[in-house]
């Protein structure tokens, strides 16, 4: 019979398809596994409501858990028990290392403009907090468009939700 | 219809509406970052009404596409404000700020629903709709002083108090249904090999 921890252990092996450095355990989309004898539920919270990997990772998640000799359950959560603060330090460093800025904790108040504007956002290649906003929005609903004014280097915040 | 369902309908038709307005932009924007900007804002507005059909279609026993696609126009419950096809870029900007306040109320009021289905659904489309506030204070800031962006904020304000108040919603313009047919063509046309 298959137990909780495979089914953990599967899903760390299954990839954000439109960021595939990060797992969907390490984004910290699955809010929960249960196992009752050969079916499997899953309870996964969408980060963006509009992002089209989500259809895709619910399919993959199913595929795996189907690999493991198990009947899948993947449940959408349509609630707010989803933020940028249930990525993994794990998923963090990832993303950094993979040239996406990771996002700020959030705090007890939204996003300001005029802090997003602001310097202290670091640069995920050199490490200079020495950046600007050159767009609230980017490639997918996930992430900003910022510049490294020490480097150079355009790159990709992700947005603190 | 149960009194959830009409207004989880209402707000999912304004978004869906909106969203498909705010894709005109893509690829035609004043500049890129626009272009990016409002091709987002799309996506996520798309996002919102497709979480909001799936709560009304449990309620109804349908499903978020069929009350995206096939039902009539007339049956929309969408503000006038939403519809509307604004190709000049300041009326695009002066819907962007009126829609956007008056969903951050409404927002706020269902944030505080005893239906902890809606208050959890409507706090998780808040966290998204900050930025999309956050770009449309941007623009307000940019622009309050053009007499041409003024005066089309003037001239949109009146439609904006359906989005609050949708007892003031009473019919449709002509450019919902043009919207409809192009919106709904390909799902009607059921391409071969099709099963939805």
């Amino acid at each position: 019979m298959v137990t909780a921890e495979q089914v953990w252990q599967a899903l760390a092996e299954v990839a954000d398809p439109e960021i595939p450095v990060i797992s969907v355990v390490d984004l910290g989309v699955v809010r929960d596994v249960r196992v009752e004898e050969q079916r499997v539920h899953v309870e996964f919270t969408p980060t963006f409501l509009g992002c089209p990997a989500l259809e895709v990772m619910r399919a993959q998640m199913a595929e795996r858990i189907a690999e493991l000799g198990a009947e899948a359950e993947v449940e959408v959560v349509l609630d707010d028990s989803w933020s940028t603060d249930r990525i993994t330090p794990r998923g963090r460093e990832k993303l950094r290392a993979a040239g996406f800025a990771p996002p700020a904790p959030r705090e007890a108040a939204a996003p300001k403009l005029v802090q997003l504007q602001a310097n202290g956002f670091r640069c995920p290649y050199c490490g200079s907090r020495d950046t600007a906003l050159e767009n609230l929005f980017g490639p997918t609903p996930c992430r900003s468009l910022r510049y490294c004014r020490d480097c150079r280097q355009p790159f990709e915040q992700f947005k603190t939700i | 219809m149960q009194e959830r369902a009409q207004l989880l309908l209402e707000i999912a038709d304004d978004e869906l509406i909106l969203g498909w307005r705010d894709s005109e932009w893509t690829g035609i924007a004043p500049f890129l970052e626009e272009d990016v900007a409002f091709s987002s804002i799309a996506q996520n507005e798309v996002g919102h009404a497709r979480a909001l059909y799936e709560l009304a279609a449990r309620d109804l026993g349908t499903t978020a596409d069929e009350l995206a696609f096939d039902r009539t126009p007339e049956e929309y419950r969408c503000a006038q404000l939403v519809e509307l096809r604004l190709p000049g870029w300041e009326h695009t900007i002066a819907r962007h700020v009126l829609y956007e306040q008056a969903d951050a109320e409404r927002l706020e009021r269902l944030k505080a629903s005893d239906d902890a289905e809606v208050a959890g659904l409507a706090a998780k489309i808040d966290r998204e709709e900050v930025y999309h506030r956050l770009h449309a204070e941007m623009w307000l800031e940019r622009l309050k002083d053009e007499p041409r962006f003024t005066a089309a904020l003037d001239e949109l304000r009146p439609l904006a108090e359906a989005v609050l108040d949708p007892s003031l919603r009473d019919g449709h313009t002509p450019e919902l249904a043009e919207l409809w047919d192009e919106m709904t063509s390909v799902r009607r046309s059921q391409p071969a090999g099709t099963t939805w």
